[in-house]
């Protein structure tokens, strides 16, 4: 087939990716959105197999028969909880096919232009970033060999300068020597150790950042691959990737009020001022039962839910959705309040909820709820600490101080569903469960609504 | 292609990415992520050639795991981003 005819097809998938992001702005339109860009993959796909260059299918069918059935497998299989891991994977695998593209492509050229074997050291610097990254984001998520916390060894930065300096000092390599494929090989070994050490003082409640990061350097692996195998497809795929993980990126280091270096070294967690967690609590922390709040929710005419990570690490999404059904029967007012970086990716708890059939009008944004604040009568907090905890607007010179929070406090009763007063991410004590209005309730997520909904059905 | 049109490609979409995505509610943001990560897939393309082209050895091994990985990437991230985004209902 002709190449006009086949950079045509290109660009086709090219628009479809473009005008698919676009519907992915409302979720009237998401669904379709998402299925004109994977009609627009189909199509290079299909078209590609034309290509002159391909000559032996067999390979190609292997690849695509394994890969589709892996993919397909864990698309199906994965729980609405675990979507931050799955993100991290495929992120990761994408980062490693351009890794591999571009080194086939460098040990099979013979003659070779500055422009692609600065591409060529590109695409396998950030691929093989992007899938080392990822894995251990992967494995930090699912705490497999890691358990989720940064991890902090002496002359950290150091090390990392020094690693990068040595990448980066081989790329030069390849470009001056690119008859050398063994170099390529070493390029990739030492930006593997490099995507270790980028990913693993990142921890705990900062993996959202982390995962956007890794999605935009997936996006820009496949960049550079298209300056590789020169074909705009990929170059514009690749920077509509690249755009969006850094958008992403930037809300969350916004919605925490940290810089993305602050975030990429780990540096919360070492709070040394502020007062202790004695200081804070003692003598005014209220414990409750689930008949108190039974009562607390038949006088409220607005009850406002705020989700944490711990909401999916109990698995309490479904138990949350027949409090509120029961809740609505009875003519309560049920609203949910999502800060950005509740859970462990952007959008994460919206996901959740929306799979235990939470309509998502609503699941209302952090400016909205805020604004409602005053005329919520009890508001629920479950497995969220930090996003709640108004030190952030009081000290400014707190770890978390600046970062925008949701108000529960302002609401007339606030419920804290948690297992105990220990700290969250930050490791700041949190003032709102010793305020008047706070009400802690003890228990695990999951068996504290079951408790709560027996008690609703009985009073 | 040119060096210079292939950075004007590349400029003009990084832009086009900027304009349309800034616009994606937070309620869609972890759909935006898998859709937007089964996109970059697109190197699929690039590993067909490298699985394709009767190279031996090495480079054809290497090319066929490029299609192996390229292609969870790209059915994985649709699917699960379709599953997602059907998940999503209004209040009736």
């Amino acid at each position: 087939m002709s190449l006009n005819v086949i950079n045509f097809v290109y660009l086709m998938a090219a628009v479809l990716f473009v005008v698919g992001i676009k519907m992915l702005t409302h979720p009237r339109t998401a669904v379709r959105g998402n299925l004109l860009s994977a009609v627009g993959m189909a199509l290079a796909i299909i078209i590609t197999l034309f290509d002159h260059h391909i000559i032996d299918f067999k390979l190609i069918l292997l690849g695509i028969v394994i890969g589709s059935g892996i993919g397909a497998l864990l698309a199906l299989r994965i729980k609405m909880t675990a979507m931050p891991q799955m993100v991290a994977l495929l992120n990761g695998f994408g980062g490693a096919a351009s890794t591999l593209v571009a080194g086939v492509e460098l040990m099979t050229r013979g003659e070779f232009t500055t422009s692609f074997t600065v591409a060529v050291a590109a695409s396998g610097l950030i691929g093989a970033v992007t899938f080392w990254g990822s894995l251990v984001a992967f494995d930090k998520l699912q705490e497999f060999v890691l358990k989720g916390n940064p991890i902090h060894f002496p002359a950290q930065q150091t090390v990392n300068f020094i690693v990068l300096g040595a990448a980066v000092a081989v790329s030069a390599l390849i470009v001056l020597f690119p008859e050398n494929a063994a170099l390529y090989w070493v390029l990739v070994g030492l930006a593997s150790v490099l995507g270790i050490l980028f990913a693993i003082p990142v921890g705990g409640a900062d993996m959202p950042v982390l995962i956007c990061l890794l999605n935009s350097y997936s996006g820009m692996a496949a960049c550079a691959t298209g300056f590789v195998i020169d074909n705009s497809v990929l170059i514009i795929a690749g920077a509509l990737v690249g755009s969006s993980g850094i958008i992403l990126t930037n809300i969350m280091c916004k919605a925490m009020n940290r810089s993305l270096g602050n975030v990429l070294v780990g540096a919360i967690g070492a709070a040394e001022s502020g007062p202790s967690a004695d200081a804070v609590y003692a003598g005014r922390i209220k414990s409750t039962s689930a008949e108190e709040i039974a009562m607390l929710f038949e006088a409220a005419s607005r009850v406002l839910i705020v989700p944490g990570y711990g909401l999916a690490v109990s698995q309490a999404q479904h138990v949350v959705r027949d409090l509120t059904h029961l809740l609505e029967q009875r003519g309560t007012d049920v609203m949910f309040g999502i800060h950005p970086v509740a859970g462990r990716m952007p959008g994460h708890m919206n996901v959740l909820l929306a799979e235990a059939n939470i309509p998502y009008d609503k699941l209302k944004e952090m400016d909205e709820v805020n604004g409602e604040m005053d005329q919520v009568d009890v508001a629920v907090v479950v497995g969220a600490n930090d996003v709640v905890n108004p030190t952030a607007k009081t000290d400014p010179k707190s770890v978390i101080g600046g970062m925008p929070i949701i108000e529960v406090d302002r609401a007339k009763t606030v419920v804290v569903i948690k297992r105990s007063l220990s700290p969250g991410f930050a490791g700041i004590p949190n003032p709102l469960f010793a305020k008047d209005n706070t009400l802690m309730f003890f228990a695990d997520g999951k068996k504290a609504f079951l408790d709560l909904i027996a008690a609703v059905k009985e009073s | 292609m040119e060096l210079v049109l292939a950075l004007t490609v590349f400029v003009l979409a990084t832009l086009l990415g900027f304009e349309v995505i800034t616009k994606v509610p937070p309620l869609l943001h972890t759909p935006l992520m898998s859709g937007s990560n089964a996109i970059s897939g697109i190197t699929i393309i690039g590993s067909l050639v490298a699985a394709g082209s009767g190279f031996k050895g090495l480079a054809a091994a290497l090319g066929m795991c490029a299609v192996i990985f390229a292609m969870i990437n790209v059915v994985g991230g649709y699917l699960v981003t379709h599953r997602m985004l059907k998940s999503l209902k209004k209040s009736k």
